[in-house]
């Protein structure tokens, strides 16, 4: 498992747009660098982010090998409700890390 | 010179065999690259400029991870809204850099992210709104340490 950061206000007021960090660590290897030994190291990134709300899709990215290492997102969203927001980051393996906040909407 | 001497090979041959064998140059991406990208997205569309501004550092240090936001113009209601933004460069080995999806549920049209930059280049933003249309804005990046430079 990956260390992850998330950074998202634990309560807001209804309909209120509140902004939401992401950061995660992985090295995102762009399998264009070489080697020790002057072969090229295999590809291995982050290429897919999805942020769900309460189940609902709220924000996706799709990730290149020019996203920096360690990918940091940050992008907004409508706290509709309480409930739960889902994070999940999938890799090149198809392996998907997935973390989840509560919200407490008023 | 003996026989011997001549099967030894010479630095010469070294150095042209060495050339030779180089491996091939990484695939790199130059403007076309990143105009058919563009054209793979938006098709017969056009482009216009405006409603999305796009900043990023007019000189960067270090390509390895450079700062970047997306803000776009936009309500964000059910009716008008951005549905995705994308990212592009002209000198990176790849022209996509990422692409994000969005809605009414995302609520403002601002992402931000870190990008990689081997080399001193155009930047491009482009935004589809869901009225099908495109919006773009360009920077260009002065780079002083290209990413991918150290081993």
């Amino acid at each position: 498992m990956a260390r992850v950061l998330i950074n998202l206000p634990a309560e807001a007021k209804r309909g209120e747009i509140i902004e939401i960090k992401t950061l995660i660590a992985h090295p995102m290897e762009t399998g264009y660098r070489l080697g020790p030994t002057g072969v090229t190291i295999p590809r291995d990134i982050i290429n897919r982010f999805v942020c769900t709300y309460n189940g609902e899709e709220v924000f996706r990215a799709e990730l290149f090998p020019a996203i920096a290492a360690n990918p940091f997102i940050a992008f907004f969203t409508v706290a509709t409700e309480s409930g739960e927001i889902a994070f999940s980051w999938t890799d090149d393996h198809g392996e998907t890390q997935t973390e989840v906040r509560q919200i407490t909407v008023e | 010179m003996d026989e011997r001497w001549s099967e030894r090979p010479t630095r010469r041959l070294v150095l042209l065999a060495a050339a030779g064998l180089g491996l091939p140059p990484p695939a790199e991406a130059s403007t076309a690259a990143m105009d058919q990208a563009i054209h793979a997205l938006v098709g017969e569309s056009t482009v216009k400029r405006g409603k999305v501004k796009l900043d990023l550092p007019p000189i960067v240090e270090n390509g390895n991870t450079v700062p970047l936001t997306v803000t776009i113009d936009s309500p964000m209601s059910q009716t008008d809204h951005v549905t995705g933004i994308h990212i592009f460069n002209e000198k990176n080995p790849q022209p996509y850099v990422a692409a994000f999806e969005l809605g009414p549920r995302t609520g403002r049209a601002v992402v931000s992210t870190r990008i990689r930059l081997a080399d001193s280049q155009q930047v491009v933003a482009i935004a589809r709104l869901s009225d099908g249309s495109f919006w773009s804005d360009s920077a260009d990046v002065i780079v002083t340490l290209a990413a991918c430079a150290e081993g």
